[in-house]
């Protein structure tokens, strides 16, 4: 099975198979990693643009060494987004890097849709590494196959996603996949933090971990950020924490092999604290190995590879 | 100079007329109504169209002064005669705004040298649009002036909304409320609901607008001032009209044809030219908007014609302007959504887009056909079909969100004071 699209802007718009041909590549592609020599020759010619208009290190560094491990060449552009406010057209920025060459680019934006607006005006393959508070589809791709690696499955499993929901990407883009795939999906979080709507996408909304905890096969804790606190979306960091800051009390009823998960970078002793993120069931440095083998899949294959092929 | 429009069905909704007639107009003015006037004039053939009072658009943005690139005066009359309109009022946040005589002269005096229908302006409320102080209401109505408005913004402060329209009432002009409270509204730049949910954008819910308007309804009743209410767009909005309205409260409302058309679900694939303030609703807030039209509780349809650049419009849908032009599509939109689909019949349309606007700026003889009054005539042909392109438009600005759309029922010929401002038969 080939993977038909040109660019991978979201998880909303994918099908289970084709979410099912990422992982499954990715797993080939994580075995490389086991060899002394981890590079391939795969994408040898072909040139990757990371254009990142918001500060990042993971992901940035995550998605080039996926790109080096398939022998392309990259190139980083970071740019801030004042200067984008400031009236230089992004349009105009993706064509230029068009016309030098670009197979790829590899896009972090402040502004939700940003992706979108690119896409259908050149032909490079746009991979959306996160726009404002819409999609950040490769974190989603890298959470599921942590999940999958550890519990076997994504069906029937119950995921619990805990924090802000709001402005959160990694959220959405992992609710389309888990409720893709067969999970049930749980959010959890203040009132304020959760959209109004976020019922209609097939989810369970929680104002208390404690009520749902027991059930959870799987628990996402975000990242809160103290902007939220002059937004007068909550009272404070320590409040919150009071609340929902993941702690092992807290887990006390949860069960034994609760796989716990993190995007990062995290606020220890804000959503999290340390004995839970340093917990046996935290997978959280896994899932930054498997990011880099989710983006080599990505690229492969939205440069036309087929699974079975694989160096 | 004499025109005669021979054989079309003429149609004044002032007094409940519509009959095959001729019309004879002379030095201006409408002459003659009858049938088979013979007279040697300029003679228009318009069997099988409709003939009525020039539409009246109370809700432009020229842009002029201060953003001539994306419209002028010039260029945004075009427009409105293209779309059948032979008035239109418009809002005074141009830059610098419209809050001082001077301000108002600039405006008549350039449609005076350059533009092709009737342009009556809007004075602002407070100086500078800032929502503070009170501008000289009084000098600019003898100037000309037909309301006034902060339009682009609510005036946040009740208590300066409350002097505003208690001062207006003796000059007779309704109070043009934009109703948006801005604290709700922060940030926001589309409808909340399920669509920003899933698209990551910030949203603006339906209560920012319903709190104001529940606001200056209460100060209408307070002061009895005439109270106008702009582009309501949510089925509460209706419903605190419509009770308004039942309890004698002097409210008038309007909706625009992009309202009446889309909801949020548009905005999907970020799309900019569906990025407007009000913004688009649910389809349960467009069906309330049709209902109201239909009952009454909206009285007119106008534009908000609001153009901005391609260049402008073509960004990040966080950056890109509020707003969609609308006067070349306005008959077109309405007659295709409301009269084809028989929500509304063409008496309806025309008492809304000439007859009540006409009412709500106190405009005498304007929106209706009168022996002796000025002949402000619009030929309507309920049958023509375009397909609009991003090239249809006569505007500085093409952001339409029509683009690509069918739709039918199109001015034809557009009299304005007795002159030909528009011709496509």
């Amino acid at each position: 099975m080939r993977f038909e699209r040109k660019d991978l802007l979201g998880l909303e718009n994918l099908t289970a198979d084709e979410i099912n041909l990422i992982l499954e590549t990715a797993v080939s592609m994580k075995e490389l990693f086991t060899r002394s020599v981890k590079k391939v020759p795969t994408l040898r010619g072909k040139t990757v643009v990371i254009l990142f208009y918001e500060p990042s290190t993971r992901t940035r560094v995550s998605f080039e060494l996926a790109a080096k491990r398939l022998s392309a060449d990259t190139v980083n552009i970071s740019s801030s987004s004042s200067s984008v406010a400031k009236g230089e057209s992004i349009i105009d920025t993706v064509k230029t890097i068009e016309a030098l060459g670009a197979d790829f680019i590899v896009i972090r934006h402040p502004s939700s849709g940003a992706p979108h607006l690119i896409s259908n005006r050149i032909s490079s393959s746009i991979i959306n590494a996160g726009d404002g508070m819409h999609e950040h589809p490769t974190q989603a791709l890298l959470d599921l196959f942590s999940i999958k690696e550890k519990k076997g499955r994504i069906a029937g499993l119950k995921v619990g996603i805990v924090g802000d929901i709001s402005h959160s990407r990694v959220a959405r883009s992992n609710i389309w996949g888990l409720k893709k795939l067969g999970a049930e999906v749980f959010l959890i979080g203040p009132p304020t933090l959760i959209p109004r709507d976020a019922e209609t996408l097939g989810v369970k909304v929680y104002y208390r971990l404690e009520k749902i905890i027991k059930k959870l096969d799987v628990i996402n804790i975000l990242r809160i950020q103290r902007e939220r606190q002059k937004d007068q979306l909550l009272p404070s960091m320590e409040e919150y924490n009071s609340i929902f800051g993941v702690s092992l009390s807290r887990l006390e009823k949860a069960r034994n092999d609760l796989v716990i998960m993190h995007p990062g970078p995290m606020n220890r002793g804000i959503e999290v604290t340390s004995p839970v993120a340093d917990s046996k069931n935290a997978i959280i440095n896994e899932q930054v190995k498997n990011g880099v083998a989710v983006r080599m899949a990505v690229l492969y294959l939205l440069a036309g590879g087929k699974n079975e092929n694989i160096a | 100079m004499k025109i005669l429009l021979k054989g079309g069905r003429v149609v004044d909704p002032s007094r409940n007329f519509s009959k095959v007639a001729d019309v004879l107009i002379e030095n201006g003015k409408i002459k003659k109504i009858a049938a088979d006037i013979n007279e040697k004039a300029r003679t228009f053939k318009v069997g099988g169209l409709v003939v009525c009072p020039g539409l009246i658009d109370i809700h432009v943005h020229l842009r002029e002064p201060g953003r001539e690139d994306e419209e002028t005066i010039a260029t945004g009359t075009r427009a409105a005669a293209k779309g059948g309109f032979t008035t239109v009022c418009a809002m005074p946040n141009t830059n610098p705004a419209v809050d001082s005589v001077s301000g108002v002269k600039y405006i008549l005096m350039t449609a005076a040298e350059s533009g092709i229908v009737r342009v009556l302006p809007y004075g602002a409320i407070t100086k500078g649009r800032r929502g503070e102080e009170l501008t000289e209401i009084g000098k600019m109505k003898k100037a000309g002036i037909v309301g006034i408005s902060d339009d682009g913004t609510s005036v946040m402060n009740a208590r300066v909304m409350r002097r505003a329209m208690e001062y207006s009432k003796m000059f007779d002009i309704p109070v043009v409320s934009h109703c948006e409270d801005l604290n709700l509204s922060a940030g926001g730049v589309m409808n909340e609901g399920r669509t920003s949910t899933i698209l990551g954008l910030r949203g603006i819910p339906p209560q920012a607008e319903e709190v104001m308007v529940a606001r200056d309804i209460a100060l209408a009743e307070l002061t009895g001032a005439r109270l106008h209410l702009a582009h309501i767009t949510t089925k509460r909005s209706v419903a605190l009209v419509r009770e308004a309205k039942k309890r004698k409260i002097k409210v008038t409302a309007e909706a625009t044809p992009h309202h009446l058309f889309f909801t949020d679900k548009f905005v999907e694939e970020y799309n900019t030219n569906a990025k407007v303030n009000p913004p688009l609703r649910s389809e349960e807030d467009r069906v309330a908007l049709m209902e109201g039209l239909r009952d009454g509780t909206i009285d007119c349809v106008a534009s908000d014609h609001a153009p901005h650049l391609d260049t402008e419009k073509n960004k990040e849908f966080d950056f890109a302007p509020f707003g969609v032009i609308g006067l070349e599509t306005a008959l077109p939109v309405v007659i295709t959504a409301l009269v084809k689909k028989k929500k509304l019949s063409l008496m309806d349309v025309i008492s809304k887009m000439s007859t009540r606007p006409a009412e709500i700026i106190g405009g005498h003889d304007l929106g209706k056909l009168v022996i002796g009054g000025v002949a402000d005539i619009t030929v309507i042909d309920l049958n023509k079909k375009k397909k609009i392109t991003s090239d249809f438009f006569v505007s500085k600005s093409a952001n339409s969100p029509f683009i690509g759309k069918n739709l039918s029922g199109f001015a034809v010929l557009t009299i304005f004071g007795g002159k030909v401002v528009f011709r496509d038969l």
